[in-house]
């Protein structure tokens, strides 16, 4: 190894109408070499690592690769000059076969049958097993990451770019990833990290780069340090710890035997006669990968979809049969993973997002009207409670940032007190601090005697908040488990494993 | 008795409007556009293709003007839907309205004269005939085949990641919109200067919708659209030949008949596709949906 930089980036500067996205970004990345870029969301990460790909080009600094000047007009120069992406959200084409999204990812591809021969002989070499002529849709959410890693790995990258690739992995899943990863710096790439997961970075990154609000905080050797001094790094500011006190088990609040449910649509994922029971003051966790059941079990719990007579039971009435609005009144609280969308209308105001949910349980509408101050008191309140930065309960669902607007539907639906309250991934692609923030909310929520069930693919959330785990796989859940003395190894192993994947012996 | 050979080179004949259309709308729907102005393009090629050949005397080039005024007609839809972010839907339709009446506008001069012969080719086919059958491979081997057929499949699959990927989606789509107005407009002038012989207002009578629903019929495959226009050609024949033959069957019904066989046929397939994205081929992924690149 070489001490030149691969990488050079020299005071970056990017705006957005009224936001300053980057402010006099430097650092350097060097051969063979996994760096880290640390940062909440909105931190300017992704900005950051789009200009670097040719997405975006940067209003002022400079860049240097190779020892070249590097200023990419689009991505195809950025891949021509040596540097790949794999996305935090995939760039694949669902339709199109592994070996005709490899093409597209390609400048000059190879004739077909060659192409499949090196694709063959990458994923060998890197123990990323693939069938070059399978559709993407049918892969998995881990397969899919390795047709991106292969489009990478085919033109020999100098800079590898990964914007947060573990998030819809399986810890061993993950592992595996990151042995990849280690062989490749072996050979000299240099790789660009982004992530907000601080263990893993701690474990497998030779340097980290901390960014907040567009700017270079710190640069450090993440080995060297805690999850918590690299969050504190973060945030700018000590972390509040997570108070998991003041909770015992009481009676049984919601039982669910039997549900069954075919697939909604094409891609959905049946129920297989799900099974659990949820007491006061407990919270249980379910987890799995995603596509596993998650969405169609909310849905089956929040009354979006009906199901066989006696298999949901609220404190012994039958909610079954039950839509939504009804399950509310009873007492049975719901909050989907999309925020927007699903748990909130985009166009619509604050105000007018609760009256959906709270409009029956708070007593906003009288006699089929709408009572306005009430159901603006009520959003002043989730607001002031939740601490959602906005300008007032009048500003539309879709102005908000993620983060904000996820406290705010949580906050509407803890708020109403409800006697159980279901969560689909409460905290996906929520910076650490509001992360936080929801987390406590749950825990004061089951302490003041109501049962959560948090479904979420972040198991580290899942080991902090919950009493007893569940795994989700295939529409089946397991049998609940204690989280006391649990590793992420043994719920990894519980949600199926690395699904097939095995690390190359080189 | 009805002579099946016969009977199948007339449907080769009268499936060649729809063929041209309903493969141009391919194209344009897999690059992730739906353009609902097939009709609207049919018309003006129908009129400026009978046009040109009737005031040139030469067919072919009356076909080629056909194919030119059907790429122009459409541009406007193309400005309007991938620069000024309009509704899909309703440019579509606002341009088969703007097609069928600008055509009967200027179609006035030419309205009762007839169009010049032309010279026939092998089996004594038109040569538009076998130019419509050749698009056939010519078209799955440009979709599956090529470099460039793969990007506007990407495009119209996920255009966020084929921008991603550093594709033009604007300039892929504008120029699959020119290619599906160019099929339409041959497809159109077919119809006025090969087999009506005449220029007759809205002489193309639904003969776009019909391209429309046989793309969805042929799942987003040329071969299935050559079977789709088959289908409604095979049956708009076998009507006509009945009632020469005097079936004792309401005329309206067996007019009827093509268009009721293609909706039939339609909903059949539907029914059974809507669980079928697994299994590959269905609808594009970003079909019908604005793309605006996010910086």
């Amino acid at each position: 190894m070489t001490d030149a930089a691969v990488f050079q980036a020299r005071g970056i500067g990017k705006s957005y109408p009224g936001v300053r996205a980057n402010d006099d970004v430097s650092f350097t990345v060097a051969p063979g070499e996994i760096h880290a870029l640390l940062g909440e969301n909105g931190a300017g990460k992704s900005t950051l690592v789009k200009m670097i790909y040719g997405l975006v080009r940067p209003d002022e600094g400079d860049m240097v690769l190779n020892g070249q000047p590097h200023q990419p007009a689009d991505p195809r120069a950025a891949r021509a000059a040596g540097v790949a992406m794999v996305f935090q959200h995939f760039s694949l084409f669902d339709a199109l076969t592994v070996a005709e999204n490899i093409a597209l990812g390609m400048e000059n591809p190879p004739p077909r049958r060659e192409l499949s021969a090196r694709i063959a002989q990458v994923s060998q070499d890197f123990g990323l097993p693939l069938n070059p002529a399978r559709r993407v849709v049918t892969l998995s959410a881990g397969e899919r990451q390795r047709v991106e890693i292969i489009r990478c790995l085919l033109q020999n990258p100098r800079l590898l770019i990964m914007d947060e690739p573990t998030s819809v992995l399986t810890p061993q899943e993950a592992e595996l990833l990151f042995a990849t990863l280690r062989k490749l710096a072996g050979h000299g790439t240099a790789i660009l990290y982004i992530s907000h997961k601080l263990e893993e970075i701690r474990t497998h990154c030779d340097r980290a780069t901390i960014l907040r609000h567009g700017r270079v905080v710190d640069s450090c050797d993440p080995r060297e340090h805690s999850a918590r001094t690299l969050a504190a790094m973060m945030v700018g500011g000590e972390m509040r710890p997570i108070d998991r006190s003041g909770r015992q088990a009481g009676e049984v609040l919601l039982q669910v035997k039997g549900l069954s449910l075919p697939a909604p649509t094409a891609e959905g994922t049946a129920l297989k006669s799900v099974a659990l029971t949820l007491r006061a003051g407990e919270i249980l966790g379910i987890g799995g990968v995603a596509g596993n059941g998650q969405d169609e079990l909310l849905a089956a719990l929040s009354g979006e979809t009906r199901s066989a007579p006696g298999s949901i039971l609220l404190e012994g009435a039958d909610m079954s049969r039950l839509g939504p609005e009804a399950r509310r009144t009873a007492g049975l609280l719901a909050a989907p993973e999309d925020r927007l969308g699903h748990a909130a209308v985009p166009d619509f105001s604050l105000t007018d997002n609760t009256l959906l949910t709270a409009g029956a349980r708070k007593q906003l509408v009288r006699k089929g009207l709408i009572d306005r101050s009430a159901a603006r008191a009520f959003a002043e309140a989730v607001i002031r409670a939740f601490d959602v930065r906005t300008p007032g309960p009048g500003t539309a669902a879709k102005a908000l940032s993620g983060g904000n607007l996820q406290k705010f539907v949580i906050g509407r639906e803890v708020m109403q007190a409800p006697r159980v309250l279901v969560v689909n991934q409460p905290t996906w692609g929520v910076d650490a601090g509001a992360a936080a923030a929801v987390r406590q909310s749950l825990l004061d929520l089951a302490g003041q005697g109501a049962g959560v069930i948090v479904i979420s693919q972040d198991l580290d959330e899942i080991l902090e908040l919950s009493d007893r785990f569940c795994a989700l796989n295939e529409g089946r859940l397991s049998a609940p488990v204690p989280t006391d003395g649990l590793t992420l190894d043994q719920i990894g192993l519980m949600l199926g494993g690395a699904h097939g994947m095995e690390v190359a012996h080189l | 008795m009805i002579d099946p050979i016969a009977l199948f080179l007339l449907l080769l004949s009268a499936s060649t409007p729809i063929l041209f259309a309903a493969l141009g709308e391919l194209v344009v729907e897999r690059a992730g556009v739906l353009n609902l102005g097939v009709e609207g393009m049919m018309i003006v090629g129908a009129l400026s293709g009978f046009a040109t050949a009737y005031y040139s005397g030469n067919a072919f080039l009356g076909f080629a003007v056909a194919a030119l005024a059907g790429a122009l007609v459409a541009l406007p839809f193309a400005i309007l839907t991938q620069f000024l972010m309009s509704n899909q839907v309703a440019s579509g339709l606002a341009l088969t309205l703007f097609g069928l009446g600008l055509a009967a506008l200027f179609g006035k001069p030419v309205e009762g004269v007839k169009a010049p012969s032309m010279a026939a080719g092998p089996l004594g086919l038109n040569w538009i005939v076998w130019l419509g059958l050749a698009m056939v491979p010519a078209i799955w081997w440009f979709l599956n085949r090529s470099r460039t057929g793969l990007i506007l499949r990407g495009v119209g699959e996920n255009h966020d990641a084929a921008h991603a990927l550093g594709y033009d989606v604007r300039r892929v789509r504008i120029a699959a919109i020119a290619f599906g107005g160019a099929m339409a407009g041959i497809g159109g002038a077919f119809i006025s200067v090969a087999t009506v012989l005449q220029w007759t207002e809205g002489m193309t009578a639904g003969a776009g919708w019909i391209a429309l629903a046989i793309v969805v019929f042929s799942n987003w495959t040329a071969v299935g659209v050559l079977a789709g226009a088959w289908l409604f050609g095979g049956v708009t024949v076998l009507q006509l030949r009945l009632q020469a033959a005097g079936v004792r069957v309401p005329v309206q019904l067996l007019s009827m008949a093509p268009y009721l066989a293609t909706i039939i046929v339609l909903v059949a397939i539907s029914a059974r596709q809507k669980f079928s994205r697994r299994a590959g081929g269905a609808a594009p992924g970003s079909l019908g949906q604005d793309f605006h690149a996010l910086r």
